[in-house]
């Protein structure tokens, strides 16, 4: 396969979840010029730091007039949860030179996470290719939330209550859709569950604290559960072949 | 907002955010990754993108709406229903939003 063919990859997986982030770049951009904000304000943030929810908190301690130090510790607190992801992809971009990792870095946002991830567990994605795939969902993402922050700060949302459509609910569906085949052993249920019930429980919590805390939750409760599996596993493959410890 | 403190807001923001996101990618040819950690962190998937959907289907109004009156809800189950009947990808989203939209329109007729 050809760069293309890789990159178009990653931008295919993506599709879904390009269309329901539209309506919040347009929101963003809007939200941004009704707070009274200068339209670089709004357009240099998508661009320089492009990270969806943590750009709508900062907004939001913006209009609260909070000082600059609040804005950038809570910014840190609510896109904390892409160490997780970086740490699962270590393995995969550890032979990548450093501009690239650096590139893919700036890029690793939860939607090109989910949607790149599961390629690299099937081997779509392999060493050669699997950052290209990764550019392809990247640039895709980034084109769109540049593109929509841009109409929206120009006229504000263009088709009035858009966001109100429920457009976000194809992101929802395509992480079930990553959900699912993950599920053929018990641990990620148990994973699966203990972070639903946390998130529920926790998400009165301030700053996606609520997120963060679910999602350790469910990774200790997988791994724990996984160990368990694997405990009773050894035993009973101990007694069968009659080799004890 | 002054243009000194927009720069510094959006300078800030992006130090922590990219700072978060690259910092194990710069040092990943010298980070070896404890086996216990890689038993772990292939949990990561499941478990954040689960975090994040959960509230958005059981509480799409900020409270907890375990009602057929839900179209996140009926959605979310048509689609979770599919996937782990099915897993495909494409079918799973297909039919978790037309059930979503469908359900969205009947409830509001």
């Amino acid at each position: 396969m050809n760069t293309l063919q890789y990159m178009r990859q990653g931008a295919v997986a993506s599709i879904p979840m390009i269309v329901g982030g539209i309506p919040f770049g347009l929101l963003f951009g809007s939200l941004a010029s009704s707070y009274g904000l200068s339209p670089w304000f709004a357009v240099a943030m998508s661009a320089f730091v492009f990270a969806g929810s943590a750009q709508f908190v900062a907004l939001g301690l913006i209009a609260l007039h909070s000082p600059i130090w609040v804005i950038v510790s809570t910014t840190f607190i609510v896109n904390l949860r892409h160490l997780l992801y970086a740490a699962d992809l270590v393995k995969f971009v550890k032979h990548l030179p450093m501009p690239m990792r650096a590139i893919m870095g700036f890029g690793l946002i939860d939607e090109t996470y989910a949607a790149v991830r599961p390629l690299y567990g099937t081997g779509a994605a392999d060493e050669e290719g699997g950052h290209k795939v990764y550019l392809g969902s990247f640039i895709s993402f980034y084109v769109m939330w540049n593109v929509t922050t841009i109409l929206g700060v120009l006229s504000g949302e263009l088709i009035p209550g858009m966001s109100e459509w429920g457009l976000e609910f194809a992101m929802v569906a395509t992480f079930i859709g990553i959900i699912t085949p993950y599920l053929k052993r018990r641990p990620f249920w148990f994973c699966m569950l203990s972070a639903g019930v946390a998130s529920v429980v926790l998400s009165g919590l301030p700053n996606n604290l609520g997120l963060l805390v679910s999602a350790v939750i469910g990774v200790a409760v997988g791994y724990f559960s996984d160990s368990a599996v694997d405990d009773e596993k050894s035993i009973r493959n101990g007694e069968a072949q009659g080799v004890g410890k | 907002m002054s243009l000194l403190d927009s720069v510094l807001v959006i300078l800030g923001m992006f130090l922590v955010t990219f700072g978060v996101r690259f910092v194990l990618f710069a040092r990943a040819h010298k980070v070896v990754m404890p086996v216990f950690l890689d038993r772990a962190l292939k949990f990561v998937p499941v478990a954040v993108l689960t975090a994040i959907i959960t509230p958005m289907i059981l509480m799409p109004d900020q409270y907890m709406a375990i009602t057929l009156l839900n179209p996140w809800l009926l959605g979310g189950l048509a689609a979770f229903a599919v996937g782990i009947w099915r897993q495909q990808q494409l079918l799973t989203i297909l039919v978790g939003v037309v059930v979503f939209f469908v359900a969205k329109y009947a409830i509001s007729l």
